[in-house]
């Protein structure tokens, strides 16, 4: 027998190890172009100045303006892509994304009334949405349960259910709170941009670099649980604790992008299709996720800047109208 | 027995509902052992009890000695190996990279590949009769080498004891013989331990050096084939009349069903 043949896997096959440098080469792209485009003109020149310390009114604009901008949607697209590559995987349904079960509408809850009850502050709006997406994770989680089982449609269901009380609940809150407040509440739930500091870029960005190694690390467990509990356990992985730990941190960074930039749909739901797509392999895409998210976003923030600077076009919209063109576009091109 | 797969007072249930109540189990290393019974007996669940898939409610699993339930995960998972009744390849995975996941328990958490599993998956690959097909998609495969796949994923794990829940099931007779026939090679050619649940009585007797006969969650009967199977235990287990002649091929017990209605050819 020869078995020099088979010295295979399990290489990062290498369709998958392309495709993520291909996209991580796209989000360096989109990220510099983003960095150049505004009123000001801003070249390659003046980011060294930035980093050389020199106070040129370039380099603030750039330190000040567009990279903070640039850093929340490049960290809110990779935590959204990386959760909804991980929900998915342990909802065992493409449409267990964080946004279409409820999770970030609960965080836009938590968001609002801290919102609301003391005025926007980056902080303490980001702290608001986490806490409101974990509240609204456990509660979907106990309304699927039954049995001490969660099945994967009755998750979904819960979710959906959950959160369409929750978007009438924000919807009452807008018309409910006083007039300011609820301007300033209703800027965040279209999901924008625009005017994005340190304080908002900050506690996203820390929280990729914290959340995703793990989840990173964790993928291969979960490519592995996908092939079914019982074969997962024979081949000794603690399934269920991986699982409450996988979906818990893909739930927090769900609600992080959330309260950085507000509520971007599809973002979540896309990112892992597209990623499993351009990767084609078995594994859980949680790296290609990330970074499709990432792209995603930063390419969305540009259209909205390039396309429309007059009208100011919010990313949450705009993810809106290109994730619902790419579900009908899916609906159409697949059988059945 | 302190080198097999034991079971004492050994109760398995699901959801307070108890299956299997108060088993004891003696299974020695390095032999065939299948299990029998009707459907619903807790066959299936009693092999669950065995690899940890399931907790007992009451009463101790040993592997050689050492307490199942006190092992870490993957240590057990590095001497045992379960091929459960159902199993998802992910879309588009290819035989290799499915074969190599039966790896898992063995790598560390940031090692990388190694020689040992380079080598496991080969022989895994190999044995099974699959390396030729080791860069095609599993899910173009047909059935019986989809099942061969599996085999191979619980072969690199490179365990002594392997355990099967009816892994013939859904599987022509041909390809179900082939299947019986690798795990008899590896058994004699490996000294795999290997313990199946398979529903053909007579494929049993075929292969089984040992074969447990389980009824409403009790072990009936424990043994050699040619002394277990009687016409009435199988009777008294599945309620069928029948008669136990030797098999013409290899001289193991073979069941044949009397049934109410004889066959029409006889019958004229």
């Amino acid at each position: 027998m020869n078995t020099a043949a088979f010295s295979l896997p399990p290489r990062l096959p290498g369709r998958v190890a392309l495709a993520n440098a291909a996209l991580a080469l796209l989000c360096l792209a989109l990220a510099l172009w983003a960095l150049s485009l505004g009123r000001m003109e801003i070249g390659p020149a003046d980011l060294l100045a930035l980093i050389a310390g020199e106070n040129t009114p370039q380099a603030r604009v750039l330190g000040g303006i567009r990279l903070p901008r640039m850093v929340t949607a490049a960290a809110a697209g990779a935590a959204l892509g990386i959760s909804g590559a991980v929900i998915q995987s342990v909802a065992r349904n493409p449409l267990g994304s964080p946004d279409i079960v409820g999770l970030t509408t609960g965080a836009a809850t938590g968001a609002l009334v801290q919102i609301l009850l003391q005025g926007p502050s980056a902080l303490g709006t980001s702290l608001a949405a986490i806490g409101g997406g974990l509240a609204t994770a456990g509660l979907v989680y106990l309304l699927a349960r039954r049995d001490g089982v969660v099945g994967s449609a009755r998750l979904v269901l819960a979710g959906v259910g959950t959160g369409a009380v929750l978007a009438a609940l924000n919807g009452l809150m807008l018309v409910q709170g006083a007039l300011d407040e609820a301007m300033s509440a209703a800027l965040w739930l279209a999901g924008s941009l625009a005017a994005r500091s340190w304080m908002h870029a900050a506690p996203v960005a820390i929280g990729v670099l914290c959340l995703a190694p793990p989840l990173l690390w964790g993928a291969r467990s979960l490519s592995l649980i996908e092939m079914g509990d019982d074969t997962a356990r024979a081949l000794g992985i603690r399934v269920e604790a991986t699982r409450v730990a996988m979906a818990a941190a893909a739930v927090a960074l769900a609600a992080i992008a959330t309260g950085a930039a507000g509520p971007i749909p599809f973002i979540a739901l896309a990112a892992p299709q597209i990623a499993r797509r351009l990767g084609g392999s078995g594994q859980v895409p949680v790296l290609g996720a990330g970074l499709t998210g990432a792209a995603l976003v930063l390419g969305g923030d540009l259209v909205t800047q390039a396309a429309a600077p007059a009208v100011n076009l919010p990313i949450g919209q705009i993810a809106g109208i290109l994730g619902g063109l790419y579900l009908l576009g899916l609906l159409a091109t697949r059988p059945r | 027995m302190r080198d097999g797969l034991t079971a004492r007072g050994l109760t398995l249930g699901y959801e307070g509902r108890t299956i299997c109540r108060d088993l004891d189990l003696a299974l020695p290393k390095g032999e065939v052992t299948v299990i029998v019974g009707p459907n619903g007996c807790g066959k299936s669940t009693l092999l669950r009890g065995l690899c940890r898939l399931i907790a007992p409610a009451a009463g101790e699993v040993r592997l050689e000695g050492e307490d199942i339930h006190r092992m870490p995960t993957r240590l057990l998972a590095q001497r045992l190996a379960m091929l459960p009744q159902s199993s998802t390849a992910p879309p588009g995975i290819t035989v290799a990279d499915l074969v190599a996941r039966g790896r898992h328990p063995h790598r560390r958490a940031f090692g990388g590949w190694s020689a040992a599993d380079a080598e496991a998956v080969a022989h895994a690959l190999d044995a099974t009769g699959v390396a030729e097909m080791a860069e095609s998609a599993v899910d173009t495969l047909s059935g019986g080498q989809r099942q061969r796949v599996w085999v191979a994923m619980a072969l690199a794990q490179d365990t002594g004891w392997l355990l099967l829940d009816e892994p013939t099931t859904y599987l022509d007779i041909a390809h179900q013989i082939d299947l019986l026939d690798l795990f008899a090679a590896l058994n004699r050619e490996r000294g795999v331990s290997i313990v199946a649940v398979l529903h053909d009585l007579n494929l049993a007797c075929r292969y089984a050096d040992r074969l447990v006969v389980m009824a409403e969650g009790r072990i009936v009967a424990e043994g050699p084939p040619a002394r277990v199977l009687t016409a009435e235990l199988v009777d008294q287990v599945f309620g069928l009349p029948c008669l136990i002649v030797p098999d013409p091929v290899t001289g193991t017990p073979m069941m044949v069903p009397r049934g109410r209605h004889p066959a029409r050819a006889a019958a004229e």
